[in-house]
């Protein structure tokens, strides 16, 4: 008999190879054709469409769903990756009911919007599935750009740079490219590993060279980047992450529990407890859990220092979460652990928010547990020296200059990051016309 | 209660809901389940002499779809009944006898000579039909072959065949009309004069649907060719409207009764066709859409409407938007609204603002926080926002009353209307002093 969801601890192969096939599966599947051509029909047309100012990037969406709807949907992806060369996965990641989706006015007038993620996956999987890259390079400038990081930052820079004529050489610290595209959303969103398909088609513009395994973090190997080349792009991103102060081993980051689960090549491989707490409120946390739970976990619950609405997941998230029986559990702070082995139970203490700091209140909770994953925030592992820096975050202009001539930046790693992979996008491909300009002189 | 019992020229039926000749009024087994489902009448398939013709093999209809892939227009290249004269006589008989309080009119279409109608009508009146309608509208095929539009384009033959077919019959004549001529007058005047009974229209739009991108033939496509056919369905409703709105208030033909046809779905467009005039209507192609079905809502519609207007049968409002069509001389210039935009049910689209600023007047202006505002310096009333307009009933058009000023002319409104005629830019105007 092997292991099942009950069975006491943090074990692997809790459940069959079907069902997590079937648990991570993809959870919004493309359009059919038809189903596109229906979608499509809905889009008003509008005149400075608020979907478009919600968007990032600005995608140009009303005219990519007219493009879908006349039949055309090469074009409709051409339309997506002018703004986006990453929209195939922002199709797939972006919290669109905050975005693009959330500002339709056909939420306004139906309280359902026109399906704008959906079809932008249905135009750039329409593309990609042909394998066709749209873009050709400008002529050769002769100049090189090193860009540190090759998540969505980093490629969208590149990418930018590259049409423009420059070389590119990304420095990337792990043995593969992508960055959070790769290892950072959770399973069921990007299935099929298209967060690889995607690098490789967009390298497909030529120009793009790559070191991997390759860690620039100092100041040092940064001035050497300056004098060597004749721009740099800072797309590290948060390589390091805030931990508690709770000495226990069943603690764990969940970032490396998300990742770890992007790479794995059998998902029975991977122990799970069979009760689970996650600490933290945000999209990680979320992913961490809904995955956790997805494994196989019997009880997976998300603990939130502060109250639901405060939770920086989006309401889509959470009732994600909800639906796969995720328990949330809000308003309690991890105060330590108490037992041992099996028996062992984490600690938490009620708060309450008064004048909007939290304040710890007579009561505690305690949790059976065998697994916690902390998602409570990540931060900037790159030594960056001189940079300005400002709340840990460098600081950045809205062309994505940092402090330094000569360096500029962009993604989660600037101040100006927000945790998401279009707004990576976006500042990666702003700083690449700027650095272009500024070589252009 | 009100009735919805209908006396079309002489012929009664139990709602004014018919059938227009075309395939679903092919065969017995069409016309039996189409009484079935409530529908008052059909005017049969036209029948022609033997030998009987016979229709291409290959795709007879082409279409142009709305939104949601809605067909908002049809075209077909079809021919008049494929089957011997012999076999559709002896199934409209059987369908008379099983149905006789339902109207069956059945449609003629044969060679231009006199001989040839003396032939047919006597066997058509051996069925016990209600009546004949001599299709004089058929734009494809047999047109070709001196038949329906080559005879209805010219108003001599219509009113010659109709002559003939009056002086060799008792039954009722309703002669169908092309809209495929310049002015729809001529064909009625010369129908009446020929002696008939009732006019029907319209018949189909000579037509192209579309072209194939990939062929270069056009739509349906025979072997890599295509023939201009025949529109109907929601598309040419406004056409119909105005041809009978302009039979029914043509002072030579004002009494001649009108039998509605062209794109009506709803019982909101068979309303619109009584009120200019017509003394019931047909309907095809939405029967071809959605099945005979329809009929249900068209009735249940139609009750209801009488009854909140409290009239009690369909002669109570027959042609009361007749008088309410006029030429454009006569519209009153002094009559001045303005649009007004409904913040509450704006959803923000800037759909309105778009097609202003581009294309019309530059009479509307986006406000902080995307809302939109008419400018009434710059409104000329259009009415353009009013029909892109998402959202029915968030833009609407305002009178200003008498006494009020037009901040676009700087005018005071004029408590008395003021026609072309009358307008002092008119050279050619009408004064009194």
């Amino acid at each position: 008999m092997g292991n099942s969801v009950y069975s006491p601890g943090t074990l692997p192969a809790r459940l069959t190879p079907h069902e997590y096939e079937v648990n991570f599966s993809d959870i919004n599947p493309g359009l059919s054709l038809h189903e596109a051509m229906v979608e499509a029909d809905r889009c008003y047309f509008c005149y400075d469409a608020p979907c478009v100012t919600a968007c990032p990037t600005g995608i140009d969406i009303p005219l990519f769903i007219r493009q879908i709807s006349t039949g055309t949907p090469r074009a409709a992806a051409k339309t997506i990756f002018d703004s986006n060369i990453l929209g195939g996965m922002c199709a797939r990641s972006c919290p669109t009911e905050n975005l693009c989706e959330g500002a339709c006015v056909r939420e306004v007038a139906e309280s359902e919007p026109v399906e704008i993620g959906r079809l932008q996956r249905f135009a750039t999987d329409t593309l990609m599935d042909e394998n066709i890259h749209p873009y050709k390079r400008a002529h050769e400038t002769g100049k090189i750009i090193a860009v540190i990081g090759s998540g969505p930052a980093g490629l969208a820079c590149s990418h930018r740079l590259a049409m423009h004529g420059h070389n590119v050489e990304i420095f990337e610290e792990k043995p593969f490219l992508g960055g959070l595209n790769q290892t950072g959303i959770a399973t069921y969103k990007t299935v099929n590993d298209f967060a690889q398909q995607e690098v490789e088609w967009l390298l497909k513009i030529g120009g793009i060279k790559f070191q991997l395994n390759k860690t620039v973090k100092d100041l040092e190997d940064l001035h050497k980047l300056t004098q060597d080349y004749d721009a740099v792009f800072v797309g590290a991103g948060l390589g390091d992450v805030n931990r508690l102060n709770i000495g226990s081993d069943k603690f764990q980051e969940a970032v490396t529990f998300i990742e770890e689960l992007r790479l794995a090549s059998d998902y029975g491989n991977i122990p799970i407890g069979r009760n689970v707490v996650v600490i933290g409120g945000g999209m990680t946390a979320i992913d961490a859990g809904v995955q956790s739970k997805l494994l196989g976990s019997e009880n997976v619950t998300i603990a939130y220092r502060r109250s639901r609405s405060e939770m920086g997941a989006s309401e889509h998230e959470i009732n994600l979460a909800l639906k796969n029986g995720v328990k949330l559990l809000t308003n309690a702070v991890p105060l330590g652990m108490s037992g041992d082995g099996t028996d062992e139970k984490l600690i938490l203490g009620r708060t309450e928010i008064i004048g909007g700091k939290i304040q710890q209140i007579e009561d505690t909770i305690e949790l059976p547990v065998d697994q916690v994953f902390m998602a409570i925030g990540q931060k900037l592992e790159f030594g960056p020296g001189s940079l300005a820096i400002d709340a840990g975050k460098i600081v950045v202009d809205s062309h994505g200059r940092t402090s330094v001539p000569g360096i500029w930046a962009g993604g989660d790693c600037t101040n100006l990051g927000e945790d998401l992979t279009v707004t990576a996008v976006a500042q990666g491909r702003d700083a690449a016309e700027d650095i272009h300009r500024h070589l252009s002189k | 209660m009100p009735s919805l019992n209908s006396t079309f020229a002489g012929i009664k039926s139990p709602n004014p809901f018919w059938l227009a000749s075309a395939p679903p009024t092919d065969k017995e087994y069409n016309v039996s389940r189409a009484f079935e489902a409530g529908w008052g009448g059909v005017v049969w398939k036209t029948l022609g002499l033997d030998p009987h013709i016979v229709n291409v093999n290959g795709p007879r209809y082409g279409a142009v779809w709305g939104p949601d892939r809605s067909l908002m227009g049809l075209n077909n290249i079809e021919l008049i009944t494929d089957r011997p004269l012999g076999v559709n006589l002896k199934e409209i008989k059987s369908v008379k006898r099983n149905y006789p309080d339902r109207a069956v009119v059945v449609s003629l279409m044969v060679p231009c000579d006199e001989a040839s109608w003396q032939g047919i009508l006597p066997q058509v009146e051996e069925t016990n039909a209600d009546g004949v309608e001599l299709n004089f509208g058929c734009p494809h095929g047999m047109s070709e072959r001196g038949m329906g539009s080559a005879v209805g384009q010219v108003p001599d033959y219509i009113e010659m065949v109709t002559r003939w077919v009056k002086s060799n019959t008792r039954m009722p004549v309703i002669v169908k009309l092309t809209p495929n001529i310049t002015d729809i007058r001529y064909p009625a005047r010369a129908a009446k004069k020929g002696g008939a009974d009732a006019v029907s229209l319209i018949n189909t739009v000579s037509s192209i649907t579309s072209v194939n991108l990939d062929t270069f033939s056009p739509e349906p496509s025979i072997d890599g060719k295509g023939t201009h056919g025949g529109y109907c369905g929601p598309a040419v409703k406004p056409i119909a409207l105005n041809m009978v709105a302009e039979i029914a208030r043509d002072a030579e033909t004002s009494d001649l009764p009108i039998s509605g046809i062209g794109g009506i779905s709803t019982w909101r467009d068979a309303t619109e066709f009584l009120l200019l005039g017509a003394g019931n209507v047909q309907v095809c192609t939405a029967a071809m859409a959605y099945g005979f079905r329809i009929v249900s809502e068209l009735q249940s519609g139609l009750l209801e409407w009488m009854n909140d207007k409290r009239f009690e049968s369909v002669t109570d409002y027959r042609g009361l938007a007749v008088s309410n069509v006029t030429d454009w001389q006569n519209l009153n210039l002094n009559f001045v609204t303005k649009a007004r935009i409904d913040q509450d049910l704006c959803i923000k689209c800037g759909r309105c603002f778009a097609v202003c600023e581009d294309t019309s007047h530059q009479a509307i202006v986006i406000n902080s926080g995307r809302t939109f505002e008419v400018i009434d310096e710059e409104c000329v009333a259009c009415n353009l926002c009013v029909n892109v307009c998402p959202v029915e009933g968030c833009i609407t058009m305002e009178q200003l009353k008498p006494g009020m000023v037009d901040k676009r002319t700087g005018q005071t409104v004029d408590e008395n209307p003021l026609n072309w005629t009358q307008h002092p830019n008119n050279v050619l105007a009408c004064t009194t002093d």
